[in-house]
């Protein structure tokens, strides 16, 4: 107990530090998690929008989880060099599985009675994708989105081993910064966790359908 | 043996050319470093995941006949398993630390954690998605409560059960790797030396190697007793 307390002591006396790391914590994660972002994103929801690909999806998403965290941030290092983007193609790697596979389903699972109404009133496919599949499959989108992210922000706590910068720093330095700034670090990384995925829940639930009032 | 002006590489004994230089894969230090380094690796890896998986399954087991017999307590579960769930492993692992010290026990706490939002998510969400109408049935035809549960429910379930089972062993797996900043256990701790030493190519590719094929295999296996199991799924 006495660990606990001499860790919220340490966060009291070095708020700038914690406050850098954190700052370098969320660059990489966001950086990360943009990228994943950009490439998975896209190609999920057109595939689940051709209802094609079944067999990719589902193997994306069973290979990423046998791919360990410390494997590919050694695997970056290893093949990239130190530096920021080592890490971050890592992270990279671990967030598009979660953000592929749910992207995926959430759009080939929707609704064909819905799909079917919206062709016949004359939408073209990019309509029927934008208008009707995306914000239906939405909520299962964003629950993929936000494993991606608590993923990624765990990871990038292992990144510290590779040269990456953030709150891992602290959690892998405990020759400089003691038991209690280890145990201060991984609190204040667990609750930026914690924060991410409340986030992410709230916007879930805000997108999530909801029945029109009848008039 | 210090090679002057080469880099410093301890532990990869006296070491070929490709060694002392780095190469991108020597399969002279696999071959000599199997018996002393890999082999125990893996050994230790497959024990610190059957352990966790092991008693995950258990306590996930217990939760799971709780929380589908009195609905009122599956939401806390969920939501205990959700929050155990979203820590980072490595401030796990530490937050532990100050309470178990530098212990499989802490290890083990960790990984058990983290397979028991799955386990236990797959658990209800199989018994919960047996028909009605089944159980009604069975009911009608004389089975008691625990022989429909044991008999009807529990078959019924059992697809999503192995599916959760697969998944958690596999996560289990990965998470293991990071084991070694606690205690020097498993395929995570020659990466990690390789990683403190220079950067070694070779050790980090084999045993990162070695990780991702045991999850594949692990996977496998379970894929097998899936279809043993549970004939009557189609995969």
């Amino acid at each position: 107990m006495k660990t606990f307390i001499n860790a919220f002591r340490f966060m009291a006396d070095n708020p700038h530090l914690l406050l850098t790391k954190t700052g370098e914590h969320l660059e990489l994660s966001g950086a990360a998690l943009g990228i994943a972002l950009v490439l998975a994103l896209p190609i999920g929801l057109w595939l689940g929008h051709l209802h094609r690909g079944l067999f990719v999806a589902a193997s994306v998403s069973n290979v990423g989880r046998a791919l360990p965290s410390l494997v590919l941030i050694a695997f970056g290092l290893t093949i990239l060099g130190v530096g920021f983007w080592n890490n971050t193609a890592a992270l990279v790697v671990l967030a598009i599985p979660p953000i592929l596979t749910n992207a995926y389903f959430a759009i080939d699972t929707v609704d064909r009675d819905a799909v079917e109404a919206a062709r016949g009133m004359g939408m073209t496919g990019r309509q029927v994708l934008l208008q009707v599949e995306l914000p239906l499959g939405l909520p299962f989108v964003l629950a993929g989105i936000r494993i991606a992210a608590i993923f990624v922000i765990a990871t990038a706590t292992i990144a510290a081993v590779a040269g990456g910068g953030g709150l891992g720093q602290i959690i892998v330095n405990q020759a400089s910064y003691g038991l209690s700034g280890v145990v201060a670090a991984s609190l204040w990384v667990s609750a930026l966790a914690f924060l991410a995925a409340f986030i992410l829940s709230v916007i879930r639930r805000a997108a999530s359908p909801r029945p029109v009032p009848l008039p | 043996m210090i090679v002057a002006g080469g880099p410093v590489i301890p532990n990869f004994g006296t070491g070929s050319s490709c060694e002392v230089n780095n190469g991108w894969f020597c399969t002279d230090w696999v071959r000599q470093h199997w018996g002393d380094t890999l082999q125990p690796a893996l050994f230790q890896h497959i024990e610190l995941a059957a352990i966790a998986i092991g008693i995950g399954f258990v306590i996930a087991f217990a939760l799971a006949l709780v929380g589908f017999r009195f609905r009122l307590v599956d939401p806390p579960i969920g939501i205990v398993s959700d929050f155990l769930y979203t820590i980072p492993s490595l401030a796990l692992f530490q937050i532990l630390v100050p309470f178990t010290g530098i212990s499989l026990l802490t290890v083990e706490i960790a990984l058990v954690s983290y397979t028991l939002l799955i386990l236990y998510r797959n658990m209800i969400e199989g018994l919960r998605a047996v028909p009605e109408e089944v159980v009604d049935a069975a009911r009608g035809s004389g089975f008691t409560r625990a022989q429909t549960f044991r008999r009807v429910e529990l078959p019924l379930a059992l697809p999503a059960i192995l599916t959760g089972l697969r998944v958690a062993t596999v996560s289990t797996i990965s998470i293991a790797t990071i084991a070694p900043f606690v205690i020097a256990k498993g395929l995570g701790q020659p990466i990690y030396a390789a990683l403190s030493q220079d950067i070694f190519k070779t050790e980090i590719f084999t045993a990162g190697g070695m990780v991702i094929a045991l999850a594949l295999v692990a996977d496998g296996l379970l894929v097998l007793l899936q279809r043993s199991l549970t004939p009557w799924v189609r995969a």
